[in-house]
């Protein structure tokens, strides 16, 4: 065991037993997602790059349409007013389009970050927000590891924008815009578990077909949308640096020993300062304090 | 009925005597048309009207921010690099009330007014920066905390220091109202008060630090480490001593007439015990980064241009300035004294806006500068500081005792409240 580990240990030991229980509880929640937790499955081998996704999601959203023409090469971002883009990359094995939006994580660094829980996961999946409750700091953009949140800068009542998985057609029952709109079943929604079961059967059954990666199963923790590639990602423009950590979990030791240093340090330094004599002199001699 | 008329017509004098009181203090003393004044009030001015245009059009009409920088100069100078200045309040009343150290109790005052006032400007700068400031009673009055958030942390921990450095100042306030039973009641207060502010000290100088441990990716590995939180904490205590000396130097030239016999003769036997502390953290914090760059196995990137730059830092602004403090205090120095405590809270300005902003994303092409626009708001939130803290400083018992300021007053500078 190093030093770092020693003091972890010793931190969350004494954590635990004040709040512990209660967030590992809420962690356990979140993970799990229970089986109806949803999600999309890309398959970037069937996507023909046709972009109807992104008018399907400009129109579902009430945005301004995408132009016709563009060059899907010329790498573009989402942007406040595009959630979605389509993107094509020139790769060993020739191109390859692919559809890019919030990754919705099983737990994500946006809603760890936000201090008013604008940003949310909800229990089936989407990870939403929330105008009524964020305040605009953007910690949940420092914190992301997609860059996704994207802030609405020319506004003097600016919300924070991102894909929420058309959270309220799902409430209907309905599939997301885009998913409803791709033509060749590039896009795919159901459980989550389903469909990583369905992912792994692609890939098993056509190695040739597929890169050994299903992207999104742990990066980051896991996330709700899953990809898949006929060449490895960083070709693609993916993160594959990241950690398999769930992102909530970097803050969350140094939140556990906040109760902790909150209990133990007052009445330590209450009993230092007690236990030295000596007159308590104050600032302004004695016509002020006898 | 008699003696309660007449206690009525008695606390209706007081009252207008204390309202006279407060509208004599609010007229400016001195003279109006100095170089500080006419810079300061310009830039207060410019910075207003910048603001007015912030908050009508957005904040990307005066800001460089954009989608993949976020944060800029308002948080990693004003919030970030403020915060990590006003440290020496808590350091400084821990080594008074707590530990004792007598000798340092003529700055108490001083610093913990400094620390009050760099909490309402500089952490009131999030304000500024918040897209959607209205909302910011969500995570206060309680109707939606986002409790797993370190901003959440940080947020609150703010606003209960800022009220522990106020009870912990209230004594000079009541003192300069003449209020002696309150004045005693508020003194009561203070070792509470203090206990208090050190414990979320504690925690907020190194949550401010935490606040990028979701970031580790995108900033350079130089600078990010998971042991950021203990690394902010530590330099909170030098950063905050250095501000003290630095700041102790400047007042005691501009406010002679206001400072007391005992702050006179002791200065510099404060200024040289500090330089000592201050060594002694710093080399702590050297040891620490040291510990960091072999558990990262960092050593290579010493060598790339990034590396210069963290050497600068580390080396040049750390290192060299905590072995000046260490000859001051050998030599009795206080000019080097001065000195090492520049040097050092130019160190730390560039470990905040290199773990903040300059570092931040390294990798970008075409990486955030701030505006001009940015710089002037962030100036004037500076000014206006030191707008209030003249004031306070020029009125309340500061850098003297009462009884010493009531003499003063006596003397002609100023009106003599208590007959
Ligand atoms: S990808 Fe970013 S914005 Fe989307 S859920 Fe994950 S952390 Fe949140
Ligand atoms: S900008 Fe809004 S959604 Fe993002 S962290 Fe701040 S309060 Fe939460």
């Amino acid at each position: 065991m190093d030093r770092r580990d020693l003091f972890k240990t010793a931190c969350v030991a004494g954590a635990s037993a004040l709040v512990g229980r209660n967030l590992a509880a809420q962690g356990r929640e979140r993970v799990g997602g229970g089986g109806e937790a949803m999600g999309v499955l890309v398959d970037t081998t069937l996507c023909l790059g046709c972009r109807a996704c992104e008018r399907a999601c400009a129109e579902a959203k009430g945005l301004p349409l995408p132009e016709d023409e563009v060059d899907l090469f010329e790498e573009r971002t989402t942007s406040p007013d595009r959630l979605t883009v389509v993107n094509a990359y020139q790769t060993e094995r020739g191109r390859v389009t692919v559809k890019r939006q919030c990754m919705h994580c099983l737990q994500p660094a946006c809603g760890a970050a936000c201090l008013t829980a604008a940003m949310k996961k909800t229990p089936g999946g989407p990870v939403i927000w929330r105008e009524d409750k964020c305040m605009g700091c953007r910690f949940c953009m420092i914190s992301c590891p997609f860059d996704v949140p994207r802030f609405e800068y020319d506004s003097a009542n600016p919300r924070i924008r991102k894909c929420d998985m058309c959270f309220e057609r799902l409430q209907e029952g309905e599939e997301p815009a885009c998913v409803a709109s791709c033509p060749t079943g590039a896009l795919k929604f159901g459980p989550r578990t389903e469909l990583l079961d369905e992912a792994q059967q692609r890939v098993y059954s056509q190695p040739d077909r597929y890169v050994h990666h299903i992207y999104g199963e742990h990066e980051a923790g896991g996330t709700s949308f899953l990809y898949l590639a006929p060449v490895p990602f960083e070709q693609l423009g993916f993160p594959t640096h990241l950690d398999t950590t769930p992102y909530p979990t970097y803050t969350r030791e140094f939140l556990y020993a906040v109760p902790v240093v909150l209990t133990v340090l007052p009445p330590f330094l209450l009993a230092v300062a007690k236990a030295r004599r000596g007159e308590p002199a104050d600032e302004s001699g004695e016509r002020w304090t006898e | 009925m008699n003696a309660r008329a007449e206690r009525a017509a008695q606390m209706a004098t007081e009252f207008r005597r204390f309202v006279g009181f407060v509208v004599h203090e609010l007229r400016p003393k001195g003279r109006m048309l100095t170089p500080f004044n006419v810079i300061t009030a310009s830039i207060i001015v410019v910075g207003a009207v910048l603001l007015a245009i912030r908050f009508t059009q957005g904040l990307g009409s005066i800001t460089n921010l954009d989608q993949r920088f976020p944060w800029g100069l308002w948080i990693g100078f004003d919030v970030i690099t403020g915060v990590a200045f006003a440290g020496g309040a808590y350091v400084l009343t821990f080594m008074v009330y707590i530990l004792g150290q007598e000798k340092y109790r003529p700055i108490v005052r001083a610093t913990v007014l400094n620390g009050f006032l760099a909490y309402v400007f500089y952490a009131g700068a999030l304000l500024l920066d918040l897209g959607r400031p209205w909302k910011v009673i969500n995570p206060i009055l309680g109707n939606s905390f986002g409790v797993s958030s370190v901003l959440f942390l940080v947020a609150w921990h703010f606003l209960l220091y800022m009220t522990a450095e106020f009870v912990e100042f209230s004594p000079a306030v009541a003192e300069w109202l003449g209020w002696r039973r309150v004045r005693r009641a508020l003194g009561g207060l203070t070792l509470g008060a203090v206990i208090f502010g050190i414990t979320l000290s504690t925690l907020h100088q190194s949550g401010l630090g935490a606040l990028y441990l979701m970031a580790q990716d995108k900033i350079h590995p130089l600078w990010y480490s998971e042991f950021i939180p203990f690394l902010f904490l530590v330099s909170s205590i030098f950063a905050g001593l250095s501000l003290v000396i630095f700041e102790g130097s400047i007042t005691h030239r501009v406010f002679h007439d206001r400072v007391g016999a005992r702050l006179g003769r002791s200065h510099d036997d404060i200024l040289i015990g500090l330089a000592r502390i201050c060594a002694g953290t710093m080399f702590v914090y050297l040891f620490m980064e040291l510990l960091v760059l072999a558990h990262g196995r960092h050593w290579p990137l010493l060598t790339t241009g990034w590396g210069l730059w963290y050497l600068l830092e580390v080396a040049g602004l750390v290192a060299v300035p905590a072995v000046l403090f260490l000859l001051a205090h050998r030599r009795r120095n206080v000019t080097l004294v001065r000195g090492a405590a520049a040097m050092t809270l130019v160190g730390i300005l560039l470990n905040r806006l290199n773990v903040s902003v300059i570092a931040f994303k390294w990798y970008a092409p075409n990486h955030y500068v701030p505006s001009w626009e940015e710089v002037v708001v962030s100036l004037a939130v500076v000014s206006a500081e030191l707008w209030v803290f003249r004031w306070v400083v020029n009125r309340m018992p500061v850098l003297a005792t009462a009884e010493e300021t009531e003499r003063g007053r006596s003397a002609g500078r100023g009106l003599r409240l208590v007959a």
